[in-house]
């Protein structure tokens, strides 16, 4: 190994570059940005302005948060609906107003009041809603005409009975216990304004009407296609967000016992920029009430800060231009380019020098050496079947497969040419395994551990396993379950072939080669599932040793075979006992004279060879060539090869015309004949084996001859 | 209008309708008020809707090519309340030119960019543009709220200019009107703004260069909003950025609107604008000489725009199969 290339290894191997694409695919990384604004926000304006913390500085500002935030998170829901809610100054204008009038002029009771209010708030909203949703008027210039229309309302009602309000002698101790008074040293604003955050938030993620408005907000077209009321939901929106104005009006109302010109001034700009800081999505369906809150905060802070360290006329106008204009591009660029990006860093190639292998090619003399046997095998199912990645044949000699379209097809022995499907389950159905009781347990790709019995009862055995502490990619979900295999106590051993990429997908992961193919076993006992071993390229078939004390399995990318123990000294341990073939391995199964078989997808080549060595050329090849130019592993020739207990090659065959079993993925002894199957074929092969004994079955093997 | 050029009523568009409430809402005051059929009113409402005009010439560039401009108002207050500030404080004049049109010139092309290449909706780009353009003259480059003319400086002579007894702004109103009508309706670049905002994709398959056209209209509606704003410097001897909060940007919309351009883009042009003028001028003056207090004139004018959003609504219906997500 040269200076150069021990200088990959080490930046390809050591630095964990899959971590950032990992991390790009989490939910929560839409929460990071405004959280890290927030803290910032908090940070600069707590240390420069004296007594920022301070209880009874905070006390006071937040009795301003508690009315703000309300009125964000009506503006949050009706955002997350698709829309936006000018008119939100007004109504909290106006209901405020609503409350003084009850209360101060017709001096009525408190509770009076706060229906006045409440009233005001649900007909506003309703009046915009009705244009919006009903009317499918644009959201922005509507409710930006009626905020006015709503302005000029409340400027003539105030300019009007400001002087009566003045001179007005009704007081009240609710009153003033809501405006000034706290509980358990918050106000009530606060209060409120938590209840509602939380009853919101659960209404959003846990109920009916909220996954409505959600769904609506992500696509309007959709929701109406999948039976939702989509104009009723877009008008509830605009009456909640009224709803909430009108508490928060209520609640000014009461603190500052009475409504003033500059009720409500600017509170639309405001709360557009809190929600949109808060990374509430424009255009709707991405969002939640806690980044709502988050921008309600942020935004506060630096209003409010910003006057307290004596800036000017104006400076709150520029701060808050500059935090929407920052924000909404933010929003959209990134909501636009998340997914190029994802798709540009996920693939992170690692370094691996592959071992100096025998030949295959006919002629050269090796163990490994390919001929055409398998060309001559019969064909079932030609032009039927899509996909059979594993064949296996019962007690009656019938022959079951899975395909591409997530069935399970049986064919009908003696001359397997009537078939029927035996059960549909979704998926890719692959690895196949017949159990003591004759239950058909499968490996679906994409899905996990199923199991058919003979009735047909499809069951879903296990789909995850213990997530690890480590790991930032979900690993409890089984991405890639590839083949299975039962334990004499009837515990099945299967692989999972790959943490990072979902099934189809197995090419970009033999790309990037990175080991994270795992063992796992289900116990039927007690329904559980372990990881035994992990850190495998790409862990493929499993097979049973006929003494039933150890098991085999491929590790495809790196073409190797391990055996791990289940009893004995060496139990719970795995030893590699044939490596550095030509081919690339996949499922392993029993042959009659006490040896296995095992099927090769494909053949190695020096030139993809190569390029694992070049893990900064495969990135840049996944980055700037489109995929059918990728090089990736060789899938045009594959084969059949046996090989015995102790690792030795005792056979190899293939198809080297490539016309009838070009790549193989499975293959299957049965009473003298090798049946074959490959995942990108359209057929199965019947192929008679000289020598082989004509009785041995494979369920015989197992679990001893028929009951 | 067919063949014989009779008027076909079947097909009655929104700009007909106004244009007919115009014509009826003129009858009645000059019947009805007195002093509104005088030479002087007439000529005052001319004048009145004059800088209203020009910023909804602008506004309508804006809005055939589907966008929005809700800088325009700030522009035009601060850029020039900056400009006299300048001035004030002994700048020369040449230089404070220089710099006015630098930041005109970048709040335009921010505006476009914004718009153009981040893909921003043009509603949001503007309302935060107008907020920070505002925010920031006010609290830094000016010291209060009104900023007067400097005594003998053009823009004060060029307030008193009359021809034929008529204010100079009218004038400018009626060439900026034609230039643009000549713009939109015989250059090349002006076909091109009514594809682009007829279908922007379309538009930018047969190859029309939609972004920096999209950019190029939020330059020229920043300039057309400079424009107004020394106009309004000429008549009142003093600029007040108060106007910026007042509702003269709805006003504009409003005019846009309601005399028929539509606000999903590539439809109406100059003579829509006209229409629209007409009657708001005539209304607000009809409401003064009726002495209308200014607020409940606020109230009328809102809820004629709220009607004109409706009538333009129905008239007008957003495209559901073509309309984006997230066009509010």
């Amino acid at each position: 190994m040269n200076f150069r290339e021990r200088l990959q290894a080490w930046r390809y191997n050591l630095v964990p570059d899959h971590l950032v694409g990992e991390i790009l695919t989490k939910r929560w990384t839409d929460n990071a940005i405004p959280f890290l604004a927030l803290v910032a926000t908090l940070g600069v304006f707590g240390s420069i302005i004296p007594g920022f913390f301070k209880l009874t500085s905070l006390q006071e500002s937040t009795r301003q948060l508690g009315e703000f935030s309300l009125v964000v998170i009506g503006m949050t829901v009706v955002m997350l609906g698709g829309g936006i809610d000018l008119a939100v100054g007004s109504i909290f204008a106006l209901s405020c107003f609503s409350a003084v009038y009850v209360f101060f002029i017709l001096e009525q009771s408190i509770w009076l009041a706060l229906a006045a209010a409440l009233c005001t708030g649900l007909v506003f909203g309703a009046i915009n809603g009705y244009l919006v949703g009903y009317l499918r008027l644009r959201a922005f210039l509507t409710t930006l005409v009626t905020f006015i229309f709503g302005r000029a309302l409340f400027d003539i009602l105030v300019t009007t009975y400001a002087a009566d309000v003045q001179l007005s002698q009704a007081s009240s101790d609710v009153l003033d216990f809501i405006g000034d008074g706290t509980f358990w040293g918050l106000s009530i604003s606060v209060w409120l304004a938590i209840v509602l955050a939380i009853v919101t938030h659960i209404a959003l993620t846990r109920s009916r009407p909220g996954w409505h408005v959600l769904a609506v907000g992500g696509s309007r077209r959709s929701a109406h296609n999948a039976g939702i009321r989509v104009r009723r939901t877009v008008f509830m929106t605009y009456v909640f967000s009224g709803f909430c104005a009108s508490i928060g009006g209520f609640l000014i109302a009461c603190r500052l016992s009475g409504a003033g010109p500059g009720t409500g001034l600017n509170l639309e700009i405001m709360a557009l920029t809190a929600a949109v800081v808060g990374g509430v999505s424009l255009g709707g369906g991405r969002g939640s009430v806690v980044k709502g809150l988050m921008g309600a905060i942020i935004v506060l802070t630096m209003t409010n800060g910003l006057i307290r360290l004596g800036y000017g006329t104006g400076t709150n106008q520029m701060v808050l231009g500059i935090l929407l204009a920052v924000a909404v591009t933010i929003d959209i660029r990134w909501l636009k380019n998340r997914h190029k990006v994802l798709n540009e860093v996920y693939v992170a190639p690692v370094y691996l020098r592959m071992g100096e292998t025998q030949s295959a090619a006919p002629g050269s003399g090796t163990s490994y050496e390919l001929d055409n046997r398998l060309s001559v095998a019969d064909h079932i199912g030609l032009g039927e079947l899509e996909g059979p990645e594993d064949v296996i044949l019962d007690r009656d000699d019938h022959l079951y497969c899975g395909t591409r379209h997530g069935e399970i097809v049986r064919f009908f022995a003696p001359d397997y040419v009537k078939s029927e499907v035996f059960a549909h389950i979704g998926g890719f159905p692959l690895g196949l395994a017949f159990d003591r009781s004759g239950n058909l347990i499968s490996c679906v790709g994409a899905m996990g551990l199923y199991s058919v019995s003979p009735e047909r009862d499809v069951k879903r055995l296990s789909a995850e396993t213990a997530r690890s502490w480590t790991s930032i990619v979900d690993d409890a979900r089984l991405r890639d379950p590839n083949d299975c295999d039962i334990a004499p106590d009837g515990r099945i051993y299967f692989t999972d072939s790959t943490k990072r990429y979902d099934a189809h997908d197995w090419a970009l992961d033999s790309i990037e080669n990175r080991a994270t193919g795992r063992l796992l076993v289900y116990d039927p006992k007690d329904g559980s599932t372990k990881t035994l071993l992990d850190g495998y390229r790409y862990t493929n078939g499993v097979c049973m040793a006929h003494d039933g004390k150890s098991l085999f399995f491929a590790e495809s990318w790196a073409c190797r075979v391990h055996r791990y123990w289940l009893e004995g000294p060496k139990a719970g341990t795995a030893e590699c006992v044939i490596r550095d073939m030509p081919g690339y391995p996949d499922n392993i199964n029993r042959a009659s004279d006490g040896n296995y078989w095992m099927a090769w997808l494909g053949m190695r080549t020096p030139s993809f060879d190569l390029s694992l060595r070049h893990p900064d050329m495969r990135k840049r090849m996944t980055r700037r060539l489109p995929q059918d130019e990728w090089l990736f592993p060789n899938i045009n020739t594959g084969g059949v090869v046996k090989f015995n207990e102790k690792g030795g090659i005792v056979d190899a065959m293939g198809d080297l015309t490539g016309g009838a079993h070009p790549m193989v993925t499975s293959m299957r002894e049965h009473k003298g004949f090798l049946f074959v199957g490959g995942i990108l074929n359209n057929r199965i092969g019947r192929y008679r084996i000289a020598g082989a004994d004509p009785n041995w079955t494979s369920p015989a093997s197992y679990w001893g001859a028929k009951p | 209008m067919n063949a014989i050029g009779w008027p076909n009523w079947r097909r009655l568009n929104q700009e007909g309708i106004v244009f007919a409430i115009a014509i009826l809402l003129f009858a009645a005051a000059a019947l009805g008020l007195p002093g509104f059929l005088t030479a002087d009113n007439l000529v005052a409402i001319v004048r009145s809707v004059s800088v209203l005009g020009i910023l909804a010439l602008g506004m309508a560039v804006v809005i055939i090519g589907r966008g929005i401009d809700l800088s325009a108002v700030a522009i035009m207050a601060m850029s020039v309340a900056w400009y006299l500030q300048l001035l004030n404080t002994g700048t020369s004049d040449g230089l404070a030119f220089v710099y006015v049109l630098a930041g005109v010139l970048a709040i335009g092309l921010l505006n476009g960019f914004l718009v153009a290449y981040a893909d921003v909706p043009a509603i949001f780009v503007t309302l935060a543009t107008g907020s920070f353009v505002f925010g920031y003259v006010r609290s830094q480059l000016i010291t209060q709220d009104a900023v007067p003319v400097p005594g003998g400086h053009w823009v004060e002579l060029l307030g008193g200019v009359r021809f034929l007894d008529i204010p100079v702004e009218v004038f400018v109103f009626a060439g900026l009107a034609f230039l643009v009508f000549l713009f939109l309706r015989y250059t090349k670049w002006g076909r091109f703004i009514y594809f682009a905002g007829d279908n922007p994709v379309a538009a930018r398959n047969i190859g029309v260069p939609v972004r920096p056209m999209l950019v190029l209209r939020y330059v020229l509606s920043a300039f057309v909003a400079l424009i107004a704003g020394l106009l309004t410097a000429a008549s009142l001897h003093s600029i007040n950025t108060r106007i910026v909060n007042s509702t003269l940007l709805y006003d504009i919309v409003l005019v846009a609107v309601i005399g028929g351009i539509g606000l999903s883009g590539g439809r109406g042009g100059v003579r829509n604008v006209l229409v629209g003028a007409a009657l708001i001028g005539i209304l607000l003056n009809a409401m003064t000489i009726i002495d209308i207090p200014l607020l409940y004139q606020n109230l009328i004018k809102a809820a004629i725009l709220l009607g004109a959003i409706i009538v333009d609504g129905i008239i007008n219906p957003r495209d559901e199969q073509t309309a984006q997500q997230g066009d509010i």
